[in-house]
This record gives C-alpha cells, structure tokens and sequence, in this order.
C-alpha cells in the first residue's frame, strides 16, 4: 500500500509538472514593450494598475480578433503616441535618439584611430 | 597649444553637462499625457446603463452635432466635483452629454446619479475599461469634445469653470 501511495505521488508530481503557464507568451512579449503611462518607469506586463489591467485584455482582445504584433504597436501609437513604446521607431522625432549612439561610437572610434594607429 | 586644448574641451564639455542638467532641473518629471486630437472616434458596441440595451457608436454619435463624452465612475472622487459642471453643460441644446460608467457598479453608479442628478443623455458602461483604451483614456474623469465623428477636443481630469467656458465657446 506504500509503495502504491509513493507510486501515486512521484506519478502525479512528473504528471502535473508540464503544465505551466505560457499560454499567454504573445501578450507578455507584447505588452513587456508598452509603457504602463500613468505609472513611473513600469511597463503595462509589470504594472497591476486599473490602466494596465485593462491594457492587457484589450491586447487579448486583438489578439484574438487576428491582429499581430506589430498592428497591435500601431493601433496603441494612434491612440497614445510614440511614448507608449519602449521601443519607439525611427522618425523625425526619434532620429537623434537613434543615431546618436552611432554617432559618438563613430567618433570615438576616430579619436582612437587617430590617437594610436597614426601615431605608429 | 595641444597641451592647452585638453583643459578647454574639458571645461567646454563640463559647461554642455552643467547647462543640460540645469535646464533639465526646470522640466517637470512627471509625464504630462500628449493630447491626440483629430483622431476618429472608435467603432464600437456597449451596453447602455439605465436602459438595459446595447448600443453601437454609430447609432449613438451622429455627424453635424456636437457631443462630450465623459468618462466617469461613482468611487472616482474629482468625478464628483465636476459634476455640477456637467449638469450646467446639460442644459445647453446645442451639446449632447454621453458618459462612460468606467469600472463601476451599476448600482452605485445609479445611486450617484439619483444624488447629483443626470446630466447624460445615454451613459455606455465601461466594466473592463477596455472602451476607455479605446478611446485613449488614461483614467477618470476624462472628457472629450466630438463633432463629426472627429475628437476635436479631450480634457485630462476634471473639469473646471475655465474649461466649461472654452466648451462653451467651442460649440458656438
């Protein structure tokens, strides 16, 4: 009867132990990237907010009316802006966020070619 | 002359820091919301309070009129403030008040409408909040000014006697 207890139990624990919970794994990715906006510095997966709540079944809403991810960006970006992404794309208002960056990699990269190779 | 140059850009680059983070000392940290306006309304379908229908935005906002939809809840507490404001909107024939009962109870939702009076001419009942997203609505209050299918006009929080002017200057 132990042994039968025992096999019952290591069963049950291998059975029930895949079962766990991705089935949300698309709404996570997506709104990981929307910025919770009346809460400071959470995105609307980390946030429990009114706002954020209902975020996050609207985009299941989407989900489930066939929209994809990037669809879901625009459709939150027409209503909201470009502050609601954390990643926001290139525009006119986005340019310098993007290629500064690049900018100052290049021009370090020149003062150390500079400074070193010529040098030699 | 190099030997010098090495003290100037640092001095230089410490002013740009230095002037950077003073006027920076003068922006406010908390994000102000962008007021997106000219945005159509969005299409939707809701249950209506008081009246036990479900209605659709079509049916609800015609063209050629004005309307102000206002977001609203009975716990929501600047809601109750702007509420006479509201009932003094109502009276103007030329604006048709449209609420949205934001995460609310029907029952106390009605019981603050029997208490403060009902300035709305149909109220769409918002359980989840989803149709304030929607909407593009952060929270409550919020009201917005629509003629044409169009918001031509949104107010973050509740109103005030300034902005019942500017409405009823608007709908002239």
């Amino acid at each position: 009867m132990k042994k039968f207890k025992t096999f019952i139990i290591i069963f049950l624990l291998l059975f029930f132990n895949n079962l766990y919970a991705n089935e949300n794994n698309e709404r996570n990715e997506i709104t990981k990237n929307l910025r919770c906006l009346i809460c400071q510095g959470q995105s609307v997966y980390d946030s429990d907010s009114d706002f954020a709540n209902s975020m996050k079944i609207l985009v299941d809403k989407k989900l489930n009316e066939g929209l994809s991810e990037k669809e879901i960006y625009i459709y939150f970006k027409e209503k909201y802006g470009d502050w609601i992404l954390y990643d926001p794309g290139l525009n006119k208002n986005t340019y310098l966020l993007w290629l500064l960056p690049i900018l100052i990699f290049l021009l370090g990269g020149a003062i150390i070619a500079k400074s070193f190779i010529l040098k030699k | 002359m190099k030997k010098k140059l090495i003290p100037y850009s640092i001095i230089f680059i410490f002013l740009i820091i230095f002037v950077v983070f003073y006027e920076s000392l003068k922006d406010t940290n908390i994000y102000t919301p962008e007021v997106k306006i000219n945005n159509d309304i969005p299409i939707f379908s809701a249950e209506l309070l008081l009246l036990n229908e479900n209605s659709t935005s079509t049916e609800i906002f015609k063209s050629d009129q004005f309307y102000l939809l206002n977001i609203w809840a009975s716990w929501c507490a600047p809601c109750r403030d702007e509420h006479p404001i509201l009932m003094s909107l109502s009276k103007n024939n030329k604006l048709t008040i449209i609420g949205m009962n934001y995460k609310d109870n029907n029952k106390n939702a009605k019981s603050f409408l029997d208490e403060l009076g009902n300035p709305y001419e149909k109220i769409i009942v918002d359980k989840n909040g989803t149709n304030s997203i929607e909407w593009g609505a952060f929270g409550v209050p919020e009201t917005f000014i629509i003629y044409n299918n169009k918001i031509i006009k949104k107010y973050i929080g509740p109103l005030n006697q300034e902005f019942f002017l500017e409405i009823q200057n608007l709908i002239k």
